[in-house]
C-alpha cells in the first residue's frame, strides 16, 4: 500500500528555514525530513459531515455579529474548487479559514496592533466542499498589518486556510492573498516560497462573473491537494 | 492559468487558534462553543484509555506556547475506523503557559505491517509547512515497524516516556535530541 498519494515536491514549498522570516530560525528542524511512502496511516484521515455545520459558519460577516448588525469592511465572497493534482474534485472536505478584520486586527489576545477590534467580527469560518469540490464563504476583505520581524514588515491582506483531504498526507495549511496587493512582493513569509509560479497560485483573482451587482464582490481561489491513486480510494478506501 | 500542483504551504501563524480552536482563542460561542477535535473519546469504546502529554521545544530550549497539534491514529484493533464512541483524530493547542498539549485517547493498536503509533502534525508560527512525526510506545517492539526503522539511530526521538498517569513525549525542533520529522 505504498505510493498511493503522490510524493510531495518539497522544492515547491517554503524550506523550513527561511531566515528573512525570523520566527523560522528557532522553529525549523536542522535535519532533512526523512522520506517514506504513505502507509495506511497517512492514506486515511478524518471525515466531516455537513451536519456539523451551523447556518452561519460560512458567513464571517454575520457569524460573530450582534443580531441585526454586521462586520465592517468590503463585502466579499471567496470561492473556488478544492481539487487534487490529478484534477479530481475533493467533495465533502472540511475547509477552515481565519483572518484579521478590515483594519488588519485579529481577535486574539496576542495581537496588540493599534487598529481597533470590530465588535461584530470574529474572523473565523468554515465550510465543507460540495460534490464538485466547490466551496464558498462570505467575509469582509481583511486589511494589511504590521508585524514584528525586525524591520518595517507588513503582511499583505490574507486569509488563512486549513484544508483536509482524503488521507492525512494531504493535510495542508496555507494562505490566500489578493490580486494586486503590493505587499505580496515585499513579504518574507510569502517570499519563503521559492517560485513566483507557486506564489501566484495563492493569489485570489477578482471574479466579476460571480460578483453580485450592488451587493458583494467575488474572489476566486482554487486549492490543490496532493494527487491520489484513483483506484484505491474509489474502490477500497471509501467508507473507511 | 490552471494550476495542478499542490498549493504551496504557508505558516499557520500566531493566530491559528482563531480558525481551528476558536473557543480556546476566546471567541465565545463560536461553533456552539466546542472546538473541533477537542474530544477523542466521545462514548464508551473498548480499549485502554491513555493520556498523552506533548510538548514542542524550540531551538532556544523554550516550549512553544502557540502551536497546534493534530493526532491521527488507529483504534485499539489497529483499524482507522470509524469506531463507535471514538474519534481517531484529535486536535489540541499547546498551553499558553506550560506549552503542554494533552490528548486523552485510546492506546492505538497495530495497523497491518506496523507497530502501534500516533501520527502527529504540528502547525505554528515559524513553521512554514506543518511538521509530521510519529509517537511510538516504549513497551512495543518498535524496531519491527518499517517507518520507525527509517529513523535509524535517531528513532529513540519517536518513543514516548511512560509515566504514572500516561505518557509524555517531548518534540525537539533542533539540538542533540532533534525529533525525526517526516516527508510522507
Amino acid at each position: 500500500m505504498t505510493g498511493l498519494i503522490s510524493a510531495r515536491d518539497l522544492d515547491w514549498h517554503p524550506a523550513p528555514l527561511a531566515p528573512d522570516y525570523r520566527s523560522s530560525i528557532l522553529r525549523s528542524p536542522a535535519h532533512a525530513l526523512l522520506h517514506y511512502d504513505p502507509t495506511e496511516t497517512e492514506m486515511t484521515g478524518p471525515t466531516f459531515g455537513h451536519n456539523m455545520l451551523g447556518a452561519l459558519d460560512d458567513n464571517l460577516i454575520l457569524n460573530y455579529a450582534n443580531p441585526g448588525e454586521a462586520a465592517i469592511g468590503p463585502r466579499i465572497i471567496v470561492h473556488g474548487k478544492l481539487i487534487d493534482e490529478d484534477r479530481r474534485p475533493l467533495p465533502g472536505k472540511l475547509i477552515e479559514v481565519w483572518q484579521a478584520n478590515a483594519g488588519g486586527r485579529y481577535r486574539h489576545k496576542k495581537d496588540g496592533y493599534t487598529a481597533p477590534l470590530d465588535p461584530n467580527f470574529g474572523g473565523c469560518g468554515r465550510c465543507i466542499s460540495g460534490e464538485d469540490g466547490s466551496y464558498s464563504f462570505q467575509t469582509i476583505q481583511p486589511g494589511p498589518y504590521p508585524w514584528p520581524n525586525g524591520g518595517n514588515d507588513w503582511r499583505p491582506a490574507h486569509i488563512h486556510f486549513s484544508v483536509f483531504g482524503d488521507g492525512f498526507a494531504q493535510r495542508l495549511i496555507t494562505q490566500m492573498y489578493f490580486e494586486g496587493d503590493p505587499h505580496i512582493a515585499l513579504c518574507p513569509i510569502v517570499q519563503s516560497i521559492p517560485s513566483t509560479q507557486a506564489i501566484n497560485t495563492l493569489v485570489a483573482r477578482l471574479d466579476m462573473s460571480n460578483t453580485i451587482p450592488m451587493d458583494i464582490r467575488a474572489y476566486r481561489f482554487d486549492i490543490v491537494l496532493r494527487g491520489r491513486n484513483q483506484t484505491l480510494f474509489e474502490n477500497k478506501m471509501e467508507g473507511l | 492559468m490552471a494550476n495542478f500542483k499542490e498549493s504551496a504551504s504557508q505558516t499557520a501563524g500566531p493566530y491559528v487558534h482563531i480558525g481551528c480552536v476558536p473557543t480556546f482563542a476566546g471567541l465565545e460561542g463560536m461553533y456552539g462553543g466546542k472546538d473541533l477535535g477537542n474530544t477523542m473519546i466521545t462514548g464508551n469504546p473498548a480499549g485502554k484509555r491513555i493520556t498523552l502529554c506533548l510538548r514542542v521545544i524550540d531551538a532556544a530550549g523554550e516550549p512553544m506556547t502557540d502551536a497546534m497539534i493534530e493526532a491521527w491514529q488507529p483504534g485499539p484493533e489497529g483499524s482507522f475506523g470509524p469506531t463507535e464512541g471514538f474519534n481517531h483524530w484529535g486536535r489540541q493547542p499547546t498551553d499558553a503557559e506550560t506549552g503542554e498539549a494533552i490528548f486523552k485517547t485510546l492506546m492505538p493498536g497495530a495497523p497491518t505491517g506496523q507497530t502501534p503509533h500516533i501520527l502527529l502534525w504540528i502547525a505554528a508560527r515559524g513553521i512554514n509547512m506543518a511538521l509530521i512525526t510519529r509517537v511510538y510506545f516504549p513497551e512495543n517492539d518498535n524496531a519491527a515497524d518499517p517507518v520507525f526503522a527509517i529513523a535509524g539511530e535517531r528513532a529513540a526521538t519517536l518513543v514516548a516516556e511512560k509515566t504514572d498517569n500516561g505518557y509524555v513525549h517531548t518534540i525537539h525542533l533542533q539540538g542533540d535530541h532533534e525529533t525525526v520529522f517526516f516527508d510522507v
